[in-house]
């Protein structure tokens, strides 16, 4: 398998760069979680602790503090290692030559993701074998726009929009689950590069067209950040302003762990709200594609919005026969209506989801923003409890199987 | 001066200025007259450049680090106090276990006036001393780093004023006054403490000074950062994170001279201090005296040896030790001693003293601990070069004007000599004015994005992780 950090076997540990550090203290009295000590010669990160908020990134007066450097799980730098040190070590040479130089913005954006199920896990086993990292910063792939389509309604207060990106004769091998990296031209206000934007892709394998070198995208035009403030999302208004016919780079592929199973009579049950069902409508359209192999295995699918016109591909779902996927959207901002939320339309659900999480060839995922995810989780845990279920003695065998995938922002 | 300032907003702050009108007020009659000295003493012509600064807007996490180009006397100075840690209680001296103070107790009201002026004192002092650095500066790199200094060191004005005028009624705001009216190296109404009034003239002592000095201010905010007295901790846990960013100065500042220095030792393959002069870098010996300097003059802040205004601030609760809470002992210290040094017989001995009246001394050697190991990451920086030469801190009884050793002729290696071996010798132990003067020499501004002058080494990386060139300072 092509290691991809973080995997289950890699993971990235932070640590204090010896030669730039200047001892001042300042990581360790502001570490919330006392991830971070020292002795006469070092300032340390032990790795069990260390949980990546990173806190005592911004007051390091030297920027020693900000370096992650790929380990395995099993065999991280120890703090006594650490303690020895004069400078960092050289960076672990992994199996996978390709996956060395992924992009620090990449693992950790993937490492924030991938929290809720304790980092970066195995795919299932069925999985395609997955290509990652093929395009770095350095070397992005030049893509070309096909289409820039409105996905929610006219009167929707969001800008969805689904972007179609050609290759044309380059190489950019995806699967459904992968993600890509976006890099916006130009610089910030501070004159550095932009970060990468990673996006999920929404087609499948075989591209938005089948047999054609092209990936699609659902991307929603931000304008407001997490905590409600306006402003304009540098990634997502240079994506939705693309016109057909502009070059676009592009670097990835990567993600080698949120991978649909291929098995025949494999399920999938798929949480997702807003543009989050990207990677639910790529495993869709690939189970859709290959219905008349009579492969079996249930799709049941729980999405949410905030209303129906703002829901991506709500229309083109509505069309997909009821015997081939189980859909249940759950709309909270609908006038006259209570609120509803998927983890609402879990609990409704309860028998079946009960079910599906007692199936060992169902898999299940999760994409969306963070704070769907303990809902979401604390609707398991109640139909568990319902059905003579434990969660928590269940979630560690969902993981350990690959069958729980959770990617949340 | 304007008169309508709408003070919550202008100055940032999380200690709910907006509902205290009377400090509102006293905070608004001391304000110009800062501005005032800020621009009489701050840095030199400086008031029109746009300086690529860090602004703390809060304690937060994310409040912290706010980087952009600020004119300097725009720069929002805060009030920023660590949050309240409910609950808290003192954890040494005779009020040990009891809750913290909110509010100054009667009874050691004048002692830690005493001790927040002496601690004020020193950061408009500093800025005194630094202020016409900004015309040698030897790149924009350094000359943007000198200003985020200057400008903190303001704001730690600003945070012992906010509790001169919060909790120390008509004696506060006057001794806020003088905080603005002393003058460092002024014969008539000098600064407090002795290293406060020498004179930083080049930048090879400006990177001494934040290296040694501001990790003086580290340890004694570390000690205050203790205190029963509640606001004052979380004041200077708060100034605490700032001042790390002086001492980064300091020592990446040392450390880029030393690089400089032995990469024209390594391509002329010379180590002859007259040669590295004549080819414009520090020679090792000079840098070597300007250590013992600053390292002296340093150690003297800490106090006199055997001190009982230590003893008293220590029971009272009003100033701990280093990381007191990381200490496992009885943190009363009655029975306890600890060894200070005495000169018998012409030699210096260790003898016991009871270490409540030795706490300066042993905030000394904490310090001293600390400050060597920045001295041997220098020294790596010599042996990675594979020069033969090391730095050292000379002996803590070296150049002391304070205490029981102020005045006793001591070698940097610890030997106590007569008045004339220390005569001989001392040209090769302390800077001499034509050391002085030599430096001097090679202080030319160089202020074009990514230029260095000849004597430093660039740093390993830009502020902000900004390139190393960037434009850091705009002239306009």
């Amino acid at each position: 398998m092509a290691a991809t950090a973080p995997s289950a076997e890699y993971a990235l540990q932070h640590l204090i760069d010896p030669e730039v550090c200047i001892r001042c203290n300042t990581c360790e009295s502001t570490c919330p979680i006392n991830a971070i000590t020292h002795d006469s010669r070092n300032y340390v990160v032990e790795f069990s602790i260390c949980n990546n908020c990173n806190a005592c990134v911004p007051p390091c007066p030297t920027g020693a503090i900000d370096h992650w450097l790929q380990v395995r799980r099993e065999t991280p730098y120890t703090v006594d290692d650490q303690y020895s040190w004069d400078a960092l070590p050289a960076p672990l040479e992994l199996e996978s030559s390709a996956s060395a130089d992924v992009p620090d913005d990449v693992r950790r954006l993937t490492e924030i993701a991938t929290e809720g199920q304790g980092g970066a896990a195995s795919p299932p086993f069925s999985a395609a074998q997955p290509y990652v990292n093929l395009y770095s910063l350095a070397k992005p792939a030049i893509a070309t726009v096909t289409g820039n389509y409105a996905l929610a309604a006219e009167n929707a207060s969001a800008d969805i929009r689904h972007i179609v990106l050609d290759f044309g004769g380059t190489a950019f091998p995806v699967l459904e689950g992968q993600t890509l990296g976006i890099i916006p031209p130009g610089t910030d206000v501070q004159g550095r590069p932009h970060h990468v934007r990673l996006y999920s892709v929404a087609s499948p394998r075989d591209g938005e067209r089948p047999g054609y070198n092209n990936v699609a995208l659902t991307i929603k035009r931000v304008a407001v950040d997490h905590d409600g403030n306006p402003v304009n999302g540098v990634g997502s208004n240079y994506m939705c302003d693309l016109k057909v016919g502009d070059p676009v780079n592009v670097v990835g592929p990567y993600g080698a762990s949120y991978l649909m199973p291929n098995h025949p009579g494999s399920s999938l049950m798929m949480i997702c709200t807003g543009t989050g069902s990207a990677p639910m409508r790529a495993m869709t359209e690939r189970r859709r594609r290959r219905r008349s192999l009579n492969e079996g295995g249930e799709m049941v699918l729980f999405f949410g919005a905030r209303v129906p016109e703002e829901l991506p591909y709500f229309g083109p779902l509505m069309k997909l026969p009821k015997d081939m996927i189980d859909i249940n959207f759950a709309f909270s901002r609908v006038e006259g209506e209570p609120k509803r939320y998927v983890q609402d339309r879990i609990r409704e659900r309860a028998e079946k989801v009960a079910q599906m999480l007692q199936d060992d060839h169902c898999y299940i995922y999760l994409c969306g923003l963070k704070g769907m995810e303990a809902g979401v989780i604390e609707a398991f845990r109640d139909v568990c409890r319902d059905h003579g279920l434990d969660w928590d003695a269940l979630k560690p065998q969902l993981l350990a199987k690959s069958r729980l995938h959770i990617e949340t922002y | 001066m304007e008169t309508t300032i709408n003070y919550s907003e202008k100055i940032p702050n999380n200690v709910n200025l907006v509902e205290d009108r009377a400090l509102q007020r006293a905070l608004e009659r001391w304000q110009p007259e800062f501005l005032n000295w800020w621009r009489d003493m701050g840095p030199d012509g400086s008031s029109n450049y746009d300086v690529y600064l860090r602004t703390a807007v809060s304690v937060e996490r994310d409040g912290w680090a706010h980087f952009g180009h600020v004119k300097m006397p725009d720069y929002r100075w805060g009030i920023f106090l660590n949050p309240v840690d409910g609950g808290a209680t003192i954890h040494f001296g005779e009020h040990k276990g009891q809750p913290v103070w909110q509010d100054v107790p009667g009874e050691h009201r004048a002692n830690l006036r005493r001790i927040i002026v002496t601690q004020g004192d020193t950061e408009p002092a500093s800025v005194e001393q630094q202020r016409h650095l900004g015309l040698t500066c030897p790149s924009q790199y350094d000359l943007r780093n000198l200003f985020q200094v200057n400008v903190e060191e303001g704001r730690h004005l600003w945070a012992m004023v906010y509790l001169l005028h919060r909790y120390f009624g008509r004696d506060g705001r006057e001794e806020a006054e003088a905080l603005l009216t002393r003058r460092s190296g002024d014969a008539d109404n000098p600064r407090i403490l002795g290293a406060f009034n020498e004179r930083t003239p080049d930048w090879l002592a400006f990177f001494m000074f934040t290296y040694f000095t501001d990790r003086d201010g580290k340890f004694q905010l570390c000690a205050l950062a203790e205190s029963g007295f509640e606001p004052l901790a979380r004041t200077t846990k708060f100034m605490l994170t700032e001042e790390a960013h002086h001492m980064f100065v300091g020592e990446s500042g040392v450390s880029r001279v030393i690089q400089r220095t032995c990469d024209v030792m390594k391509e002329h393959k010379t180590d002859d201090p007259a040669k590295v002069r004549a080819l414009g870098a520090i020679d090792l010996p000079t840098i070597q005296r300007y250590l013992n300097f600053h390292y002296s003059v340093t150690i003297d802040l800490f106090g006199a040896d055997q001190s009982s205004n230590a003893a008293t601030f220590y029971t009272a609760g009003l100033k701990g030790r280093f990381e007191e809470t990381k200490r496992d002992d009885d943190h009363l210290l009655k029975d306890r001693s600890y060894p200070v040094l005495a000169v018998v017989d012409g030699k210096l001995v260790d003898h016991q003293a009871p270490m409540l009246n030795a706490l300066n001394e042993v905030l000394r050697d904490d310090y001293i601990m600390d400050s060597v190991g920045g001295v041997e990451r220098w020294n790596k920086v010599i042996e990675k070069a594979g020069i033969g030469f090391r730095l050292k801190v000379p002996h803590k009884a070296f150049h002391r004007k304070i205490g029981t050793l102020s005045g006793v002729r001591v070698s940097p290696d610890g030997r106590v000599v007569p008045e004339a071996e220390w005569n001989a010798n001392v040209d090769q132990w302390m800077p001499t004015a034509e050391d002085r003067a030599f430096v001097a020499s090679l202080m030319g501004r160089v202020a074009e994005p990514g230029k260095f002058a000849g004597w430093i080494a660039p740093p390993m990386i830009g502020v902000n992780r900004q390139p190393v060139n960037f434009e850091y300072v705009r002239f306009n």
